[in-house]
Parts: C-alpha cells; structure tokens; sequence
C-alpha cells in the first residue's frame, strides 16, 4: 500500500471505531483543508450511508467569508446536518470580554462556546482535524484523548493506546476528542487533496489581499476587526493562506501558487513551519498550545 | 512512496531526543522558525550552548523543566523515498507503559546505547519490550562516540555484549551502527573518525531496511467496525459490514465463518468507497455484504473456512500492567481487541516476568505498574484469536478497568 492509502486507511478505520464506540459524536468542521479532508474521509467510510455525526461549526465571528461560503455548500452539497453556534452569542450570554490589543483573537473565547455546545447536543465525541506535527504539545496527544467533564486534557493522565485499539469508554459528562489525521502532516494533507481531487476555498490559492505588514514580516488582512493606524504599512500583495483560522490571528504567505500542484511545490520549497508563518497566538509563550489545551480547547 | 513507523528508546540522556533532533535536523526537516525558537530556548539555558536539539521533542512544559521525556512524541520526516512516523519513548522505567505505547504498533526499534556505559538495565527492559511486541528489527545505535575517542573496539564489545545478551530473545533481526547524535557523525553524514566502519550511516539504514509486510502475508481475518444500514427507500435492504481487512485477502464468493456466533456464509460483495471490487488486500478499508442473514455485529470476526483461528474462553497471555493501583484479583475486567470486547477475569498470575533475565518467577496474586506477567484469563464469550507471534493484529489486546473506564494493561496472546 502506498503511504496515503495507509494514512487513509488508518483515518478511517479511527472514523469507524468513533461511529462503534459513541452514541453522539460529531465532527468539528470549520471550512479549513484539513476539516474538509475530514469530510472527505467520512464520506469514503459510510457511505452509501449517512454520516453517524453532524458537523458543527464554532464560528468565532472572525472567520473569513469564503471559509464560510463553502462550508454551508458542502454540506449542503453532501447532505449532511450542519449545526453552528457563534462565539458572539458566548460573550453574550456569558458577559465575557472580547480580546483586546491590535489583532484581537477569539481563539481563547471560542472554548467556551465548544464546550457549551458540547454540554448543548451531549455529544460524547468531538473528532477533530488536528494533526500532530502543528505543534509539540499536539505531538503529545494521543488519538483518543480523554476530557474530563470540563473538557480538561491532562498529559499526564494519558490513557496508554496501544496497535490499533482504541479505548472510547467513558463516563457521562466526559468527552473524548478524536484526531484521524494525527499522523499527517501538511504536505501530506496536500498530496492527498491533489490526487483525490478535492475541492478548497478560494482562500488558500494566490489572490491580491489588502493587509498590513507588521514589524515582524507577518501579513495581516484588513479586516472590521482591525483598527487601522496611520503608522500601519498597508500593502497590496499576492497571498495565500496556509491555515483559515481567526482571521485577525491567522497571517497570509505571499504565493504565487494557483494549483495544488504549485502549493505542493511551495511547500516542499519553504522553511518555515505552517503555524510558524500563520499563527500570532502560538509565539505567545512556549507552552501555549499545552495550556489551551489544559483549559478544554482543541 | 512507503511508510516505515519505528521507535526510538534507550535510557534517560543516552541521547534519544537529541539523536532524532540530529536526524531531523541534518536531513533538512525542520522549518527555520523552528530553529530559531529552539535556538533561543538552548541560549536561555546555556550560554555555551548553540542549539539543544532534544528540545525539539519534548513537548511538555513538565519534560523541559525535568530534561527528560514523559511521554512519547510523534515526529515525522520525509524523503524521496519515504514517509516516517516516528514515537520518541521515554527512557525512564517509571514511564515503561509510555514506551510500550510508543512501540506497538512500529516495524523498527533504534534502542541506543551509551558507548561510555555499554548495556545497562533500561536496554535490557527495551530488548526484551521489543521482543514480547515481536518488533521485526532492532537498531543498536552505540552513542557517545566521541567520548570514547570513536574506539572500534568500545563498538565491538557492546555488540558482543548485547548479541551474548539477545541471544534468548528470539529478535528476528539486529542491526548496529556506531554514532554520535551530538555531532551529528554517522547519523546522516559519514565522518572521517569511523574509517573503520564501512556499514550505512542511520540515514541511509533508515532509507534502505526492508518493510515487512506480515498483515499481507498472515491468514485472512477481517472484523466489524460498524454496520451500515442506510434505511432509505432505495436502500432500504442495505446491510454493509464496515471494517478493515486486518490481514490476508478477501474475495468475493470466498466462503467465510463468522465469530462468535460460529455460522458459515459466503461474500456476496466487497465495496470499496462505493464501488464493487473483486476482491481486498490487508489493510483495505471495505464494506463486506454476506449472502445470509445473521446476527452480526460490532466486533464480529471473519475468517476464511480454510483457515480458523483459535476460538476459546479462555486464553494465555503476557500482559503489561499500566495503571497506577495494582491488579488485585477479582477486578473487574473488559477485554478489547480491536473492536471486539469482552467481559474477562483474570484467573491465574503464573508469574512475574523478570525483565532483566527473562525468567519467571513463582505464582503471584498482585501486578504493579510497568510490570510484566504470564496469566490466564477466562472471557465471558468466546473470543476468535491467533497467538501473537503468528498475527500481531489478532494477537494482541488491551484491558479496561469497568470503573475508571481505564486501560489498565496490554496484552499479547500465546
């Protein structure tokens, strides 16, 4: 078998055992490659059936509207139920405060609205498109991972996961996140969404983008949520996005790249990692991801 | 392009972390921002140090402070040629269950040794780990090289120590390389200070050791994920059994025996992303229609009727205790191999594994931690399996703990 049939198969085989194992899964679904190859993998695995899951999408309200536009075709186009919640209604109904200084995140608000909205639905499995080599905390996470009822992970408390076993039991009020996808990395996402074929937002090709150029090289988009100052270096540049997270936290690349083919080529040229170039929330501290994790996010 | 899964284990600062850092590093597989930030990392803690490379793995705000692995980390490279998953493995025996974890499920073990040390308790541990996993190769990595002034007789002697050592092990095969992870010689790039050496750097080992493909050539075996019963109107008589081909191959027409129901039927259509194919090889994600109706369901096992598998209640095992509380007798129990469980009792502790020497010590009635142990255990159904070193994907299972919803061990059969 070749590589990406194996890392295929092993996705699968993880998206069945969520289907045998719980009574209210779900699949987080943002509109992002790597959510999308998700679909595409749940499509390979149940069909001619319905997926055992919705989708459920946490809008922060930052997210870009091409990313949102295809999310609503797809599933449509699949036929699938799709249920959003908006990090907005969170802050909201629980007084919160959203971020502040130049490039205000939700990313850290966004918990609460998952972990509401897995309180909502009940659901006991929320599987998910993080892959492993995004981060060194990530490296740490088994594919089972285990919350406890405020959706903690605590690395220390790891269950072992041994061959190809998974252990998805546990007890009301706790849920488990599911990675399918833990062993790939970007460039093997990209090679599978070229030879299956699959179809991306606009976003992630080369386009002209109006973005300010931060002191550190990073290439913000405009956007309502930015305050333009006049100190600011707004340019005009032919970007692409590598990651469609937050958009006031989710830097673009300059590309040239209008196929797959040509990201696939940019990709095995480039030096710097994908959360590297893209993420502002990552650089904060050293054990960044491991606390946000700690606190119940993906 | 292939896949090779492998592992990396040894005893704390014999150099894992740095070793696979080097590995990555020298082929060119980590990203300039990466760099940077280990860069500054290593700066803050010592001065004189350029770049840490084991700080590229341990990932955990516990491992940095404590210089040491706690848990397994997943690294990946590429090359041309191939794909690889690696599972960096704490050395520490209080961290055995994570360095069980990490090896399971790979095809190669690099356990390295302190050329300064030579074989030491944790190598012993590691060989014999390896060895009850029926990992198909080992790699002894003799580190530290260059402490010894790359002295061909220090490498020689750890290899006679460790083949003397292995002998009783049953290893399929072992390979060693002389390195140093620190300066990076024979790890990716030769070096002019091993012109006695004339085998493969890490790096091309790693490009060129040969990929078994056991789940290809074992018995056919197949097992129930999931049902698929779409209930529609066009598909209103739809019944797939979705799974994985665990291994062997599947035909269409082959006459299969399902378990535990033990009952005769025959392949009516094997589906593959929706299409009808002819037949599945191991591996393949398939949906499996029989052409009689039976009570089938999640966990349920095929075989062909030509090759059966062990069918018992009650089943021999070795198995590695991973909770903190210790197995007392009378714990209630599940069983699960892959998707199948079953309800089981322990009933016997024939003794306790000494993981030094190999031997077994005289019946026991607790298991502790990290411990291995022989016993018997008697399931509440039948339960369809072949002995470990015959089928790793039929072989093997773990056990869960009724109440804390825990895994608590690991277990080979036979």
């Amino acid at each position: 078998m070749d590589y990406l049939d194996q890392l295929e198969a092993e996705a699968i085989y993880i998206l069945r055992e969520v289907a045998g194992q719980f009574e209210r899964p779900a699949l987080l679904f943002s509109g992002g490659k790597d959510s999308i190859c998700l679909i595409h993998l749940a499509l390979k695995a149940f069909r001619p059936g319905k997926f055992p899951f919705p989708l459920v999408h946490i809008d922060t309200g930052h997210n870009f509207q091409e990313a949102l536009d295809f999310r609503d075709v797809l599933a449509e186009k699949i036929g699938e139920k799709l249920i959003v919640r908006k990090v907005e209604d969170t802050i909201r109904e629980r007084k919160l405060v959203d971020g502040k200084g130049k490039f205000p995140s939700r990313n850290g608000l966004q918990t609460y609205t998952l972990l509401d909205t897995i309180e909502e639905f009940e659901f006991d499995a929320c599987i998910g498109g993080a892959r492993r080599d995004e981060e060194k905390a990530r490296a740490k996470e088994r594919i089972f991972s285990v919350r406890d009822e405020f959706g903690q992970w605590d690395p220390k408390k790891q269950r072992p996961e041994l061959w190809n076993i998974y252990n998805g039991k546990i007890d009301k009020g706790e849920n488990v996140r599911v990675f399918p996808i833990s062993n790939w990395t970007e460039l093997d996402v990209w090679n599978y969404i070229k030879r299956e074929n699959i179809e991306l937002p606009t976003i992630y090709f080369t386009h002209e983008r109006e973005c300010i150029l931060t002191p550190q090289g990073q290439l913000m988009n405009t956007n309502e949520f930015v305050e333009i100052e006049p100190e600011d270096n707004v340019v005009i540049r032919n970007v692409r996005y590598r990651t469609v997270g937050d958009m006031t936290c989710t830097a673009a690349v300059e590309s040239t790249a209008y196929t797959v083919d040509d990201i696939i080529k940019e990709l095995k040229e480039t030096k710097i990692s994908e959360r590297g170039a893209t993420r502002m929330d990552d650089t904060l501290s050293e054990a960044a991801m491991e606390d946000r994790k700690k606190g119940g996010y993906f | 392009m292939e896949l090779l899964r492998f592992f990396t284990a040894g005893n704390v600062d014999d150099g894992k972390s740095t070793l696979i850092g080097r590995l990555l590093y020298d082929s060119n597989s980590i990203s300039t921002d990466i760099i940077d930030t280990l860069t500054k990392q290593s700066k803050a803690k010592a001065e004189d140090v350029d770049i840490d490379l084991a700080l590229l793995t341990d990932g955990l705000r516990a491992e940095r402070e404590q210089g040491i692995t706690i848990d397994v980390a997943y690294k990946y490279f590429v090359t041309d040629k191939r794909k690889y998953i690696i599972a960096d493995t704490p050395g520490h025996a209080q961290y055995t269950r994570n360095m069980f974890t990490g090896a399971s499920n790979t095809d190669l073990a690099i356990i390295l040794i302190d050329a300064r040390n030579g074989i030491t308790d944790q190598t012993k541990r590691h060989s014999i780990i390896s060895s009850i996993l029926g990992i198909p190769h080992v790699l002894i990595c003799v580190n530290k090289m260059d402490l010894k002034n790359y002295d061909q007789a220090v490498f020689e002697s750890i290899k006679k120590d460790y083949l003397a050592f292995a002998q009783p092990l049953g290893l399929k095969k072992i390979s060693f390389i002389p390195v140093s992870a620190l300066t990076g010689e024979n790890v990716v790039n030769k070096s002019s200070n091993f012109l006695w050496y004339n085998g493969e750097t890490l790096f091309d080992f790693l490009e060129n050791v040969e990929i078994p493909q056991e789940e290809a050539n074992n018995e056919t075996r197949f097992q129930v994920q999931y049902v698929i019963r779409p209930q529609t109107q066009e598909l209103h008589d739809y019944r797939g059994y979705a799974g994985a081909l665990l291994s062997g191959t599947i035909r269409k027409g082959d006459q299969v025996r399902v378990f535990p129901i033990d009952a005769l039927t025959t392949i009516e259509k094997i589906e593959k992303f929706e299409n009808e194919v002819q037949e599945a090889a191991a591996g393949e994600p398939i949906i499996l229609h029989l052409s009689d109706d039976l009570d089938i369901s999640r966990g349920s096992t095929f075989v062909l009727e030509n090759q059966l598998p062990e069918v018992s209640n009650e089943i021999d095992a070795t198995i590695c205790w991973m909770d903190n509380k210790p197995f007392q007798k009378g714990q209630k129990l599940l069983l699960q191999q892959n998707s199948f469980r079953a309800k089981v009792a322990i009933k016997s502790i024939e003794g306790k594994i000494d993981i030094h020497t190999l031997e077994s010590t005289e019946e026991v009635s607790e298991i502790h931690l990290n411990e291995f142990c022989k016993v018997n255990i008697k399931t509440a159904e039948l339960v369809s399996y072949d002995p470990y070193t015959k089928n790793r994907k039929t072989g093997a299972f773990i056990l869960i703990n009724e109440n804390t919803n825990n895994t608590v061990a690991a277990g080979v059969i036979g």
